[in-house]
């Protein structure tokens, strides 16, 4: 205080100032740790408990699934309890002696080249309309909506005059019918989801009023009663000699269900397509379905492009309600896997689910970062 | 050009219009009547009969919940009906309640400024959200739960609660008549409460001074009760469950269907309700804080009158659908046999009575009936909350 003289009034300073004490850092390992975990008595309380959290849970995890785990034998006695080993783990060896199983269910062997025909066949389908740079990405919506389900078709069910034996629905199982249900589910609730969300915004009053009570039905109700309904109603409405088979019922449940999802998400879209682009096309003199053809549905499927992907990952997890129907799906087959008294043993369920929920969890976690990123790539896209 | 030419092209259009309109009248019609009648059919020809008549008809099978009185050998298929549609609200309630805050809880960890806890919350979150609720489920039955010690080695829980795989056994509560006066003091501490909060609005909108209420209302609303508790006696006793060789008599019991449900429901939903009470309160702009820290409001008032009915504002819609999802998602009860709606009604009563078309109707019609009546609520609460435009 004394370097400022009170008696002068001059405001110069005669003296130099006090040294402060160097700024806590900021940058740095321990600048990071004091702005993030250690800022505040509370923080550091948080912090704490935090870290005793996660020193209590991931090495047991890590104990479990993979030290103390037993990795090959052919049955139960390997995952038992033993002088040698007091405390087993996961019981790998159970997921690798029925790993065909879960993939593929009962689908003969020597007919599985098929299957795996198939699922490349979908992975090139699948690229092609998802890589927003892919060239043609018009032809690969066809492949995708129209080539590939004859294609599938063919391929998993057989046909005899091109030399492929029929393998019926009840042998498949599995990943394979996981998939099936999930990609029969986006192609056609896809195309149906947009004409019921058209339908929707109709200026037609039995169109709309249509569209509606379906849409609002759906969403309504449990997809269980969905699929109960498709599996043990619909047999009686069509003539007997006509009733469909068991996969084909839950498909028809599932797809008629996802579509009025989808209705919801494309009319999202469509009502970001800004007005001035339906004036401008009708002032060209576009009929209605030229102007939602080549002006509004492809920008408002651009945009909600994300949120259909969000909502196929929901499908891809409702999938595993087909259990339910009695359709052996992954989670089914690992059921059955459990419950073979060969198999009893006390940590077969833990690691048949662990199994499962990795499988759904790559699968999910994948399509919502490609969701996010698509995200991103729009609002970039926008900004200009 | 005249007027009659220029209008005539519209003219047709409205024309074809009302064509495609009728054709899909008819074509809808024609479909149901086809559908109709090769229902009639095939359920003539299995001997099925039809018809709401079945309501009255006696069950004859067990339910191993039961929320209202239900005997297999004397009640009807309505009462079983009633019986799952309690144990669906049972559920759907308390996972309700229970995903809701821990959904909040883990919604505001994920904006923590601690990293740590920011990243469990993100972890738990997209673990949750990316794997099938169904086999959340199925592994909380058969991993979790059937893992418990079984009766001969009961886990003896402090207050006299019983835990082993076959449920969790807690002392019931056994009301004597003067609880009646308890239930009423606390009705009438809630109704002061309110009229306390009242008046003590009113009285800062007209003078300006704030008046605290916060002990009076929480003396008004707990020690009422308590006083009239203790004044009428202690009127309630607990029946403490009995470890016997072969099963545990009396108490409360909690089934492990129950559990495993309950706890994969809220576990699950509190992912979604996160990421939406995350979103909310982001949606909040900064510059709102900025403004309400310059005007001098302390952080909690900050929080309380500028941040929390802003964000509650976004939260609430989505909130309730999230609620929605609950409710209907309860329906996988069927998949680990918890006597649910579902499971009691378009499974048992629908395999001994055969008549798939009025069950499904009538289970399909409750589920709807529960959707319309929230998102009517939800409509009225959208227009109540409306940001009012000056």
């Amino acid at each position: 205080m004394s370097a400022i003289e009170q008696d002068s009034l001059s405001y110069l300073r005669r003296a130099p100032a006090e040294r402060l004490s160097p700024p806590a850092a900021r940058a740095g390992l321990f600048g990071w740790l004091r702005a993030n975990l250690l800022s505040s008595p509370a923080n550091i309380a948080l912090t704490l408990v935090c870290v005793l959290f996660i020193a209590w849970a991931f090495p047991s995890l890590l104990q479990f699934f993979f030290i103390d785990a037993v990795w090959s034998g052919a049955d139960r006695e390997v995952c038992l309890a033993s002088p040698a080993q007091p405390h087993p783990g996961a019981c790998w060896a159970f997921v690798r002696v029925w790993f065909s199983y879960f993939v593929y269910g009962f689908y003969p062997t020597g007919q599985r080249w098929r299957v795996d025909l198939f699922f490349l066949a979908l992975a090139f389908g699948v690229v092609w309309l998802l890589r927003l740079s892919a060239p043609r990405r018009d032809l690969g919506a066809l492949y995708f909506f129209v080539v590939l389900p004859v294609l599938s078709f063919l391929l998993l069910h057989g046909a005899p005059y091109i030399g492929l034996s029929v393998v019926p629905t009840a042998l498949w199982g599995g990943i394979l019918v996981t998939i099936v249900v999930a990609t029969i589910g986006i192609v056609f609730s896809l195309p149906f989801g947009v004409l019921l969300a058209l339908g929707r915004r109709s200026d037609k009053p039995v169109v709309r009023l249509f569209a509606i009570g379906f849409i609002e039905f759906v969403r309504g109700v449990p997809l269980i009663t969905v699929l109960f309904m498709a599996s043990v109603m619909l047999p009686l409405f069509v003539p007997e000699q006509w009733a469909p088979d068991k996969l084909l019922r839950a498909l028809i449940g599932v797809a008629l269900f996802a579509s009025a999802y989808m209705a919801e998400m494309v009319r999202g879209g469509l009502a970001a397509v800004p007005r001035g682009q339906y004036e401008a096309s009708r002032a060209l003199g576009l009929t209605y379905w030229r102007m939602m053809g080549l002006v509004i549905l492809p920008q408002a499927l651009r945009v909600t492009l994300p949120n259909i992907v969000n909502t196929f990952i929901g499908l891809f997890k409702d999938t595993t309600l087909v259990f339910v129907v009695g359709i052996f799906d992954l989670l089914r087959t690992i059921e059955a896997a459990r419950a073979d008294p060969k198999w009893a043993a006390p940590n077969v369920a833990v690691t048949g689910y662990a199994f499962a929920a990795l499988f759904y969890f790559v699968c999910c976690y994948g399509m919502s970062r490609y969701a996010q990123s698509v995200e991103t790539r729009l609002a970039r896209g926008g900004r200009r | 050009m005249t007027d009659e030419a220029r209008r005539a092209p519209r003219r047709t259009r409205r024309l074809g219009g009302v064509a495609i309109q009728i054709g899909l009248v008819v074509l809808v019609a024609a479909l149901a009547y086809g559908a109709i009648l090769n229902a009639a059919q095939n359920l003539a020809r299995a001997h099925i009969a039809s018809g709401f008549g079945f309501w009255n008809n006696t069950a004859g099978f067990d339910i191993s919940q039961t929320l209202i009185s239900y005997s297999a050998s004397t009640s009807t298929f309505g009462r079983a009906f009633w019986v799952g549609l309690l144990n669906t609200l049972l559920v759907a309630a308390i996972g309700i309640v229970l995903a809701t805050v821990l959904g909040f809880i883990v919604g505001i960890a994920r904006l923590s400024h601690n990293w740590l806890v920011a990243r469990l919350a993100s972890g738990y979150v997209e673990l949750i959200r990316n794997v099938p609720l169904l086999l959340q489920i199925l592994f909380w039955y058969h991993a979790v739960l059937q893992s418990l010690p079984k009766l001969r080695d009961s886990i003896a829980l402090p207050g006299g609660g019983i835990l082993n795989n076959r449920g969790l056994f807690l002392p019931r509560p056994l009301f004597a008549p003067g609880f009646a006066v308890v239930i009423g003091a606390a009705l009438l501490g809630i109704v002061a409460m309110l009229l306390l909060r009242w008046w003590a609005r009113r009285r800062q909108a007209q003078t300006g001074a704030q008046v605290r209420v916060l002990w009076p209302a929480l003396g008004l609303v707990c020690g009422l009760p308590l006083a009239a508790f203790a004044l009428t006696g202690f009127p309630l006793g607990f029946e403490i469950p009995d470890l016997g060789r072969f099963n545990v008599r009396g108490g409360l019991e909690v089934l492990p269907e129950f559990a495993a449900l309950l706890i994969a429901l809220s576990v699950y939903t509190a992912a979604f309700i996160a990421e939406v009470v995350r979103a909310g309160i982001l949606a909040v702009p900064r510059g709102q804080v900025e403004a309400a820290q310059a005007l001098g409001l302390r952080a909690r008032s900050t929080l309380r009158l500028v941040v929390v009915p802003q964000a509650m504002r976004v939260i609430v819609p989505p909130l309730t659908g999230q609620y929605l999802n609950l409710i209907k998602n309860s329906s996988l009860a069927v998949a680990i046999a918890y006597p649910d709606l579902v499971q009691v009604f378009a499974g048992s009563v629908l395999n001994i009575t055969g008549q798939a078309v009025e069950v499904i109707a009538i289970t399909m019609a409750v589920y709807l009936a529960i959707s319309l009546f929230t998102s009517s609520l939800m409509n009225l609460y959208g227009r109540a909350t409306m940001v009012v435009e000056r």
